[in-house]
């Protein structure tokens, strides 16, 4: 059992937990990602990227947004309360050296993962700038955290309630015409990664994406994560998540993303009714 | 389609022999004449609508009449058959007599797991293809059951709560790791423990159990029964340590450095799962066996309205590949609700190394089989739905280097067949995460770990390995019969390692 020591509702949708997890708070490196199950033997395994970790007191941070039945259970869940299981830390690590100038991208939820990234950009030497998307005010996460590692820190909105009404591409443009960086790391929804894609190939920016795929086991038994990098298929889980952003199939991403969309809507409803939660909020 | 008598007309008929036989010494003539008692197994048209074990179980007189079939012949033939030696008409013995608790007994002097083995084993290509009693009728279908007895005799110790767990020895001071928590590494944990050593068993999975939890489905192995032998582990003192995933939680090095493990037994199994290497093997409605299995039996999907997993809905699914793991997809497919699944075999029904009991028991359920076919490339719609396959028709060659015909495709004789779902079963690669985190562990060019053969003992001193990520793809008492040669040669290694220091 892994206990919750902390837990914050950083936006309406979106919580901060940190759990007691001495093994994984030891091996972890940022990049890497856990699998949480919770709420007996029926529930679904939930990838999520480990957001921090503290070694010394033996716990890791996660950050995630309730949109499946899985992540509302865990919204329910209260400090003092323990998590059944967490796995981790899977995938490989960020490879993380002095690339020079970093420009770090994280959209939605994505910041959280994005922020152990850019910290340890930053302590290998790099110049980092950072943009940060939400689609309005009250889903913008760790600003003030990001602002304390990037030498720029630029948050954009799609509806304009706070910061620049832009998406993350726009600001990226810029930098990439104006500063021009020698690597980006974008993390955030699929079509945020794959429009990043798209703006920096022009520029020849080396780019890497953090992928979060349709996964069970984590550990490369059953391939439901593969995705087409340069023509050859990649596990996420083993593989990845991270690639270079030029290689992938976004659109075969994107497509076996909804694998399970019908299915999910239903269950989706079910759990909001279930759980005896608003539809929108968790 | 089904000419199965029914359990109750099969116990009818077993009693009326066993009366005929009364308390008389049989002759050999008299043994091979005792009708072959047939497995009850539940009506096909029933069981492809729920999950439950196809296979009933034989009663307690049908049990007895097949024990009497075996001539108990000098030369024991079907003991050198068996991975891991049991004594035989030993066992069969004591079934005949009724005496079923000194049956089990004989049993696991050499098995961990008979309860286990009884149902999975490939008893007709182990100890019933050289039985005597086969070989005189000329039919190795007609060799003696010994899978089904041993089955019996196990059910009988459980359903009597009569199990005891074996006797473990005063702590000897010594810590052992074993990592994975399959038929290998239950074993092995099992006899290391049994020489008091205190064991931890490390699971990467919520559940423990390995390939006999996610892979094999409950209406060929019902969970409770990898349970109950996960429970005697428990009882023994075996330390089950879940969400641990070797290599990434810790690896190896500091498993034996940082946390003082003496030993170290590897059985973390078969791991990455081949895929076709065609065109449109992405396309959403194609998964890896391991997937559609592992959804089914691991997370419970087959129980749409709980299981926070979901499942793809399938009408017309196509399964590539010709052994058990191909015909458990398919049966799975079928009571998952779709209308029309059919196992793509390159060769045919002779070379399929599936069970002969599963192919039949598949059959009987509706599968289809489309032998000495190939898949060209994989066709989907405009959402990426899987909506073609197009195979190409295959005649047999010469012998490979596995010793099968290996399949010729026929040029123009490519076609479009339709079908939703493709499930993909023809083996996994091994997973190279331990090789890659552990430095002086040797593997071969596939990847599997090389052990010595006689001990299981692998390149770096202290650690052993057994099971799939030795043999490749194998099977449950063969990776039991590993676990069972580690665990003695690390016994005899632990013994002495203090000594050397």
């Amino acid at each position: 059992m892994f206990t919750i020591l902390e837990k914050q509702k950083l936006s309406a949708e979106v919580f901060r937990m940190k759990l007691l997890a001495p093994n994984i708070a030891r091996e972890r490196k940022a990049g890497q990602f856990v699998i949480i199950q919770q709420g007996g033997e029926y529930a679904e395994r939930i990838p999520l990227t480990i957001a921090d970790a503290d070694s010394s007191e033996g716990s890791i941070t996660i950050v995630f947004q309730a949109v499946g039945e899985g992540t509302h259970r865990l919204a329910t869940l209260e400090p003092g309360q323990a998590i059944e299981n967490v796995l981790g830390p899977l995938g490989q690590p960020t490879h993380i050296e002095h690339y020079g100038k970093v420009v770090c991208v994280g959209g939605g939820v994505g910041v959280a993962p994005m922020h152990p990234i850019a910290q340890a950009m930053k302590q290998a030497g790099n110049e980092v700038k950072i943009i940060i998307g939400a689609r309005n005010r009250d889903l913008v996460i760790l600003e003030h955290e990001m602002s304390l590692i990037a030498s720029e820190l630029i948050v954009c909105t799609d509806d304009g309630s706070y910061g620049r009404k832009a998406l993350v591409t726009e600001p990226l443009k810029e930098l990439c015409e104006s500063w021009k960086p020698d690597l980006v790391v974008a993390i955030g929804p699929p079509v945020m990664m794959k429009f990043c894609t798209l703006t920096t190939k022009p520029f020849g920016v080396p780019t890497i994406v953090s992928l979060n795929t349709i996964m069970i086991d984590g550990t490369g038994m059953c391939g439901g994560c593969r995705v087409s990098i340069n023509g050859r298929t990649k596990f996420v889980c083993v593989d990845g998540p991270e690639f270079d952003a030029f290689a992938v199939d976004w659109d075969n991403l994107l497509m076996r993303l909804g694998t399970y969309r019908p299915q999910e809507q239903v269950a989706h409803h079910r759990c909001h009714i279930g759980l005896e939660i608003k539809e929108g909020e968790a | 389609m089904t000419d199965h008598l029914s359990p109750t007309e099969l116990e009818r008929d077993a009693r009326a022999v066993l009366d005929s036989i009364g308390n008389r010494n049989l002759s050999v003539k008299e043994r091979l004449a005792i009708p072959m008692q047939a497995m009850p197994v539940q009506d096909p048209s029933e069981r492809i609508g729920n999950m439950d074990e196809v296979a009933l179980g034989y009663s307690d007189a049908q049990v007895r009449v097949e024990s009497m079939r075996c001539l108990q012949c000098a030369t024991a033939p079907c003991v050198k058959g068996c991975p891991v030696s049991i004594d035989i008409p030993r066992f069969i013995a004591k079934a005949a007599e009724g005496d079923y608790a000194a049956s089990v007994a004989v049993i696991k002097e050499s098995s961990m797991l008979p309860a286990i083995c009884g149902r999975v084993c490939p008893q007709e290509s182990q100890c019933q293809l050289t039985c005597t009693v086969g070989k005189s009728l000329k039919d190795i279908d007609k060799a003696v059951n010994i899978g089904r007895i041993e089955r019996y005799v196990a059910d009988w110790e459980s359903r009597n709560h009569v199990r005891k767990n074996p006797a473990v020895a005063p702590p000897s001071g010594k810590k052992v790791a074993v990592v994975g928590s399959g038929p290998a590494s239950m074993t092995a944990a099992a006899d290391l423990r049994r020489a008091g050593h205190e064991v931890f068993m490390f699971e990467a999975l919520h559940k423990a159990g390995g390939v006999l939890v996610y892979g094999i489905p409950e209406f060929r192995l019902p969970k409770r029964i990898v349970q109950e032998e996960l429970d005697a582990l428990h009882a023994m003192g075996v330390r089950i340590e879940r969400n641990f995933l070797v290599g990434r939680t810790a690896k190896i090095h500091d498993l034996m450095e940082r946390e003082g493990f003496d030993a170290i037994f590897l059985g973390t199994g078969a791991g990455l799962p081949k895929f076709l290497e065609v065109e449109g093997e992405n396309l959403i409605g194609v998964f890896s066996a391991n997937e559609y299995l592992t959804r089914s039996n691991l997370m419970r999907a087959y129980d749409k309205m709980r299981a926070g997993t979901p499942l793809y809905d399938s009408k017309r699914v196509a399964v590539f590949g010709g052994g058990n793991v191909a015909m458990d997809a398919a049966r799975t497919a079928l009571r998952l609700g779709a209308e029309e699944v059919t196992i793509i075999y390159r060769r045919t029904d002779e070379e399929m190394p599936a069970r002969r009991e599963e192919v039949l028991h598949a059959k009987e359920e509706g599968v289809r089989f489309l032998f000495l076919h190939a898949p060209l490339r994989i066709i989907g719609d405009e959402k990426g739905r899987v909506s073609h396959v197009e195979l190409i028709t295959c005649e047999l060659g010469e012998p490979d280097a596995s010793g099968r015909r290996s399949p010729v495709e026929v040029p123009g004789t490519e076609a479009l067949h339709p079908y939703d779902t493709v499930i993909v079963a023809i083996g996994n690669a091994s997973n190279p995460l331990i090789e890659k985190t552990t430095k002086g562990l040797d593997v071969n060019r596939r990847g599997n770990i090389i052990v010595d053969e006689q001990t299981c003992a692998t390149s770096m001193e202290g650690v052993y390995a057994g099971g799939d990520i030795v043999l490749g793809a194998a099977t449950v008492i063969l990776a039991m019969g590993q676990g069972r040669k580690a665990a003695k040669a690390m016994n005899a290694y632990l013994e002495h390692k203090g000594e050397r220091v």
